[in-house]
């Protein structure tokens, strides 16, 4: 970016709630890759005469997320309608919360490179979702599956200054919203959808410049790249002293440019008013507070735990703690292997052949128990089987689903530290190689790890490298 | 005595996606002015001490559990569509500027 203009950006993120039904009738909310219009019902068609009823998982999602939020949780809520003429939106207005949304004013801790930073949270409402609308030669093909399905909508105050801290505040939403269970945080299915408000002001300067926004951001890549390409468009308007226009863009991904979808002028009108079919929602202090306790230690409460308890440096504990699933294996891990691993050796493990075997079979999950993992660093730790053999003991256990113990006894892959059979294979590889003895001897030490490769070789793997490597030494 | 302009009119009818002939523009400038004044009638009324209304029924709160209900077969759902396509609502081409 051209340093002498700051960037400014507050976005909004649409993610879908995790719920069985839709916002307001009850189709259902998880109806992807299903035939069009094969998910809709008179509520969701808007026919003549049809009333919405709140669905109240729905609202508890909201109000969970809005406490993981730090947000004042509203003691009434009023949804409204917002009026607009598109084919997707079958009633003519979206339903959703306006004047009082359920939850506002909060913040969220991001990391940058100046230390941890709070992002102001203007607002976190609930509204529903429009339709699907496919372009075709011609005409635009209308699927009503996906309307009705529960939104949150959050919203952030101007606070994020770099693209690293838009992506950053992205990634900790994420995490926080599947943390929780309020999100599926599923990209790929359109779980979360952005909305980036952006503006450029001289370095140094306290007021904010005019603001574009862009919509249709389906992915962080996409923000990214929406970002740096609005970036170098209002760098050159105001840097050839022209005015940035206040517009609503879209984003072609295809093509990497935006593009004007709206003028200021042409500006949506979208006459709110209260939606006469429901009544205020009016949310207990009780209701709050059972929802309050119904949350999970958050992930960055858990890192710094992680850290305190465990002396994780800060990158592994980041790295354990992203994943409500991984910080769960990794705390039952440490409970079962009772200190015969440190926490630093199962972290090592966990971040290093566990994700790799992860990636290799394409997995989100975690597909062994806890307990078989800890068994297995506990046959390491005590020198049961060397580090080698763990892996591919581990390797085996993803695709058998067997104990390690088991694998180790059936293939017997137990470590040989019997002195007298290490030393038998130790003395006949010295007689079969007088050259090597006699370079060792004067003076290329280096062949050592030679000796031992050749040693564990001839027992497959399975000597104890320390022993092997004594009994050489004793013998060259 | 408030009297909205051809603009103005021709902005709604825009909003609400209508074709209106220079004849309904005159015709509804001078019906919508007259709501208007009604409205501006009522809001003399000084309501600085009253919550604002969002319902005047005695009613809150009221929700339903979350479960999925029976759904519409597709042909029930595209039954009153002026136009299909296979499983879709077929309408006219909408374009953002996109394309």
């Amino acid at each position: 970016m051209t340093p002498a203009y700051e960037l400014v950006v507050g976005m909004e993120v649409h993610a879908q709630l995790l719920t069985q039904s839709k916002m307001f009738c009850g189709c259902s909310a998880n109806a992807f890759d299903t035939e069009p219009n094969s998910n809709t019902c008179p509520v969701c068609l808007a026919m003549p005469g049809m009333l919405p009823v709140i669905n109240r998982q729905a609202v508890a999602q909201t109000i969970r997320a809005g406490l993981a939020l730090n947000c004042t949780i509203g003691a009434e809520a009023v949804f409204a309608r917002k009026n607009y003429t598109y084919p997707d939106l079958p009633k003519g207005y979206q339903i959703s919360q306006y004047e009082l949304p359920q939850c506002s004013d909060g913040w969220i801790e991001i990391d940058t490179a100046h230390g941890a930073k709070r992002i102001g949270i203007t607002r976190a409402h609930l509204e529903e979702d429009t339709g699907k609308l496919v372009h075709a030669d011609g005409v635009s093909l209308v699927d009503l599956n996906r309307a009705g399905v529960p939104l949150l909508e959050i919203v952030t105050e101007p606070d994020l200054r770099t693209i690293e801290e838009v992506n950053e505040y992205l990634t900790r939403l994420r995490q926080l919203l599947v943390t929780i269970g309020v999100s599926s945080g599923d990209m790929e299915k359109g779980a979360m959808r952005m909305e980036a408000n952006i503006s450029l002001r001289p370095a140094g300067s306290s007021s904010f410049g005019t603001k574009v926004e862009i919509k249709n951001l389906n992915s962080f890549r996409a923000v990214r790249n929406a970002l740096e390409y609005e970036i170098r468009r209002q760098s050159a308007v105001l840097a050839t002293g022209g005015q940035v226009e206040q517009v609503t863009m879209g984003w072609l991904e295809h093509a990497g440019r935006t593009y004007v979808q709206r003028s200021k002028e042409s500006a949506h009108d979208y006459r709110y008013f209260p939606e006469p079919d429901l009544p205020p929602l009016a949310v207990s202090r009780e209701w709050v507070a059972e929802l309050q306790a119904s949350l999970p230690e958050l992930p960055l409460a858990r890192r710094s735990r992680f850290m305190a308890a465990y002396g994780l440096k800060l990158a592994d504990a980041d790295v354990l703690s992203a994943d409500r699933g991984v910080a769960d294996f990794f705390e039952a891990t440490l409970q079962a292997v009772g200190g015969v691993v440190t926490p630093h050796k199962v972290a090592h493990w966990i971040m290093g052949d566990l994700f790799r075997l992860l990636n290799e079979h394409n997995l989100d999950r975690i597909p062994i128990p806890a307990a078989h993992f800890a068994e297995l660093l506990q046959l390491v730790a005590r020198h049961v089987i060397n580090a080698n053999t763990g892996s591919q003991v581990l390797k085996t256990m993803f695709s058998s689903g067997e104990s390690a113990a088991r694998i180790v006894e059936r293939e017997n892959l137990a470590q040989v530290s019997d002195a007298n059979v290490l030393e038998s294979a130790v003395q006949s590889l010295l007689a079969a190689h007088p050259d090597e003895v006699a370079r060792y001897q004067a003076g290329k030490t280096q062949l050592l790890g030679w000796f031992v490769g050749q040693v564990m070789r001839e027992t497959r793997g399975k000597a104890n490298p320390d022993l092997v490597r004594q009994l050489l030494q004793k013998y060259l | 005595m408030t009297r909205l302009s051809a603009d103005e009119v021709q902005h709604v009818a825009e909003l609400v996606k209508l074709k209106l002939t220079a004849a309904e523009i005159e015709l509804f400038a001078s019906q919508l002015s007259a709501i208007l004044d009604y409205a501006a009638q009522i809001q003399e009324v000084d309501t600085s001490q009253v919550p604002p209304t969002a319902t005047v029924l005695p009613l809150r709160s009221i929700m339903r559990d979350d479960v999925t209900e029976p759904r519409l077969s597709v042909d029930e759902a595209l039954a009153n569509a002026p136009n299909r396509q296979d499983s879709f609502f077929k309408v006219h081409a909408i374009l953002d500027g996109s394309q």
